[in-house]
């Protein structure tokens, strides 16, 4: 938590129309609904974080009193409230990737990594969190980074995923074994032909 | 009307009423902690559940409106067992810390957990702890405590309109703060220490100080303000150890400001306890007789014309009334209580008090401030204006300072000019006055103690008249006084008649030697240059900039010392009561004077605080009914009865800069010297001025 004020915030000029887009969404009056959403918006400008000056923005744009913008901003885990690596890492160790490995995709990043949960690399490229259902199970086990969904893994998927992200390039997101999406694992069997 | 059983019992109760409500009508008891019968819902406590038939689950009582047919059961197995339950999740992470716990002996969670818990934990994991907050000088935030009732962030956010507190973080995690390190800067602050069921909000400035028990209580009314709200002051042996405020729904509903409040480590310091005289340039300590004598060799063979009187803003009606008569006695009409030079008509009661009524402000729909700014020269006032915004359909305009105000108001500027403008309609506000039903005007006190003061009355008056604001039922024209002794003097005639001189008249005569003697009942803040060769009597309780400048100094007793009647800015005669003794050889007030008049050879007819009341009454019938209005009549006041002059286009000001710090109690105080400190500008600080 960063209760600092050291950072300023501003929206940049292409955001300030994806502001006001927002804020049209809501009746008159009901300025306040536009929280979130702007929120969202300031943490995807902002390197992923939410610096007090961001809150104290939104705020003057719904017209709500700072305390109420940190009270949501402090109750919803997707707000960030300290810088994050470039790559976001959030591991998910709930029933169904915890009965299919996570445990060991977990291990991996974090021998990978070099860090602990709720950590971040030395050189600001990765942080690393263990997470709640993300609502993957069928393709379980998984991870989130940054915006995509990376599934069916294993310790060797990880560190390619990994490996890849620390050269710079974009692993191919979605199931890391070879079904599409989330057909059976074996293959489909039913709805085979045309017929 | 529905009606429902609760516990057996038949009973009536207007809709829209809460389960909780009913519950207490039909005398059943429902212990709670969020809900607060001037706070907005909330049902996160769950203290209150209560069994209803017929549903499916305990229900919260303070959330549920009532319905026909309800059975509502309170004294169930069941509910005792469900508010054992509640009380044992409410205890699991509260500190055992009790016997150093400030709200001990008067704590709603321990009470409740005394009458309705099980009596054992169960639980045995490691209790969570929560850093201390600094929220101010005067709270103290041990928010461990915190059983998240979150009154105090609803508090803040309905009465104070200073959206300060929340509860950030989520789950075990959920702390109730400012979340940035800032102070919570409502002027009416304090009441949440009287609202937090726990010890997580106590008093900064009482913490480990005194135990409720050891306290004795004494009923009495505030004097730091002109409102007149009722308090309790609790004193241990000879010093007042804390001020809370009681229940009065006319005038300060539970609230009290701050500077109320946590003044009262003033009364503990630069008293004078003792006469003083000043011999050889200084003045030394002196015995009642001495100090007596001196004043006689003074006053022989004085022309009563050469004798003048002012009295300060806290002093009490008994102690203006003797010596008004004293004065007048010795053959002098010179006397003022308008310290400030106000300019209301000593005569026109409605010219001088605040006809609404404070309650009455809930009827206004439109109101106009003429140089004031409530917030700090009233703050239980200004929340009863907010209480009437918050209920919708309340337009206010400002002309005056543009300060931030509790609720939304239109602020046109700070010319005075304006008023006339208002009162021909000319103005945009003019109309939104005359089309409302209940409009009102409050005219501050630093308004009328500008050297045009007059005049800027006379359009304010003008503007009450032209607008509707004075029929049968009604009166919206309002002055909103700062000192708790101006109504009663006025009411009392402390004041120049037959061409006696007022307060300028008065500092200006003892300038030029035309009044050589100058009594002040405790009355500082006055230009010592002016004063230059007048022997002056000092009769007060504070070693203020007054005593300064005294060549006789008796020492008074402050008003939780004495048995005084105040009226406030309504026109309320209140009557505050004795809890602890004068210090040292200090007197009451008026008993004082009566003395005084024995050596002067004058000896006034009342030796008991019955007769000197009697004698009020006789000079103002309004003094023989107390805690009760007597609505002002309407008559004319203005130019034709207090001079005339033009508006002058000067910025109209609210003439308290400082809240912390406006007469002498509170300025010796450190709590407020610490507020000064943590809420003004570097530049106020040193002002001993107010």
């Amino acid at each position: 938590m960063s209760t600092e004020n050291t950072e300023t915030f501003a929206f940049t000029a292409e955001n300030q129309e994806a502001a006001k887009a927002i804020l049209a969404k809501y009746p008159e009056g009901r300025e306040a609904s536009a929280t979130m959403p702007l929120l969202t918006l300031a943490q995807r400008q902002n390197d992923n974080w939410l610096p007090r000056a961001a809150m104290d923005v939104v705020a003057d744009m719904v017209g709500l009193p700072s305390i109420r913008v940190y009270e949501v901003a402090t109750f919803y885990t997707m707000y960030n409230l300290e810088p994050v690596g470039k790559n976001y890492v959030q591991v998910c160790t709930n029933i169904s990737c915890l009965i299919k490995g996570a445990d060991d995709v977990f291990k991996v990043c974090k021998n990978k990594l070099g860090i602990e949960n709720g950590e971040t690399t030395e050189d600001g490229q990765f942080t690393l969190l263990e997470v709640e259902c993300l609502g993957a199970c069928v393709n379980a086990p998984m991870m989130q980074i940054n915006d995509d969904y990376y599934e069916d893994l294993d310790p060797a998927s990880t560190e390619k995923i990994l490996d890849a992200l620390a050269r710079g390039e974009t692993p191919k997101a979605g199931p890391q074994g070879d079904r599409v999406g989330c057909q059976p694992a074996g293959g489909l069997t039913t709805l085979l032909g045309e017929g | 009307m529905p009606k429902l059983t609760i516990d057996g019992k038949e009973i009536e109760v207007d809709a829209g009423m809460t389960v909780l409500q009913a519950c207490e009508q039909a005398g059943a008891e429902v212990p709670r902690f969020c809900y607060h019968e001037r706070l907005p819902l909330s049902g996160n406590c769950r203290m209150c559940l209560v069994e209803m038939e017929r549903a499916p689950k305990p229900v919260a009582s303070c959330c549920m409106p009532v319905g026909d047919g309800m059975v509502i059961h309170t004294n169930t197995e069941k509910v005792k067992k469900m508010r054992e339950a509640v009380m044992e999740f409410l205890l699991i992470n509260h500190p055992l810390d009790c016997p150093i716990c400030d709200q001990g002996g008067e704590c709603d969670l321990q009470d409740q957990a005394m009458a309705y818990g099980a009596g054992m934990s169960r639980f045995v994991e490691s209790k969570r702890a929560v850093p201390d907050k600094d929220f101010s000088p005067l709270i103290r935030g041990v928010m461990t405590r915190c059983i998240h009732c979150t009154r105090c962030v609803r508090f803040a956010n309905e009465i104070c309109g200073t959206s300060e507190l929340g509860g950030v973080f989520r789950g075990e995690h959920l702390e109730i703060g400012t979340y940035v390190d800032k102070a919570i800067s409502s002027e009416l602050s304090g009441n949440m220490i009287d609202l937090c069921p726990v010890g997580a909000l106590t008093s900064a400035p009482y913490a480990y100080k005194a135990r409720p028990w050891e306290l004795s209580k004494t009923e009495s009314v505030d004097v730091l303000d002109a409102v007149g709200c009722n308090i309790r002051v609790d004193a241990r042996g000879d010093a007042v150890m804390r001020i809370v405020p009681r229940l009065n729904e006319d005038v300060n509903e539970e609230w009290l400001g701050d500077k109320s409040r946590f003044a009262c480590d003033g009364l503990n310091r630069q008293r004078l306890d003792q006469p003083y005289v000043k011999k050889g340039g200084k003045l030394q300590p002196a015995t009642w007789d001495e100090a007596f004598a001196a004043i006689k060799a003074k006053a022989d063979g004085l022309d009563g014309s050469k004798i003048a009187a002012l009295a300060g803003d806290t002093v009490d009606v008994e102690a203006m009334t003797a010596l008004k008569d004293l004065l007048n006695a010795l053959g002098s009409k010179n006397m003022d209580c308008r310290q400030e030079s106000s300019t209301v008509d000593p005569n026109v009661r409605a010219s001088y008090i605040f006809n609404t009524t404070i309650a009455g402000i809930e009827q206004a729909d439109a109101l106009l401030i003429v140089g004031s700014n409530p917030r700090i020269e009233a703050p239980v006032l200004n929340a009863r204006i907010r209480k009437r915004y918050l209920m919708g359909g309340f337009k206010v305009g400002v002309v005056g300072p543009n300060t931030e105000l509790t609720y939304k108001a239109e602020h046109y500027g700070d010319d005075p000019a304006m008023l006339r403008d208002i009162a021909s309609g000319a103005h945009a506000f003019g109309k939104i006055l005359q089309n409302a039903e209940n409009p009102m005007i409050i005219v501050g006190a630093g308004a009328l103690m500008r050297s045009d003061g007059a005049a800027i009355l006379a359009a304010c008056k003008t503007i009450a008249d032209a607008t509707g604001m004075i029929k049968d039922g009604w009166n919206g024209f309002n002055v909103l006084q700062t000192a708790a002794s101006r109504v009663g003097g006025l009411d009392i005639g402390f004041a120049p008649t037959d061409g006696g001189l007022d307060t300028a008249g008065i500092l200006d005569a003892c300038g030029d030697g035309k009044v050589e003697l100058l009594y002040l009942l405790a009355a500082d803040g006055m230009e010592a240059a002016k004063l230059s060769d007048t022997f002056i009597v000092y009769q007060g309780h504070h070693g203020d900039s007054g005593a300064h400048l005294a060549d006789v100094i008796l020492p008074g007793a402050a008003y939780t010392e004495k048995n005084g009647t105040y009226v406030n800015t309504e026109g309320r005669v209140q009557q505050g009561h004795l809890a602890v003794f004068p210090p040292g050889e200090a007197k009451e007030d008026w008993a004082v004077i009566r003395a005084l008049s024995g050596v002067l050879g004058k000896t006034l007819p009342y030796d008991t605080l019955a007769q000197v009341r009697a004698r009020m009454a006789e000079i103002n019938p309004v003094f023989a009914t107390v805690n009760e209005i007597q609505p002002a009549d309407w008559q004319d006041f203005g130019p034709s009865t207090v001079g005339g002059g033009d508006i002058q286009s000067k910025p109209l000001k609210s003439h308290i800069r400082n809240y912390y710090m406006t007469d002498p109690i509170s300025r010796a105080s450190e709590t407020m010297a610490a507020c000064t400190a943590e809420f003004s500008g570097e530049a106020e600080r040193t002002g001993t001025d107010g």
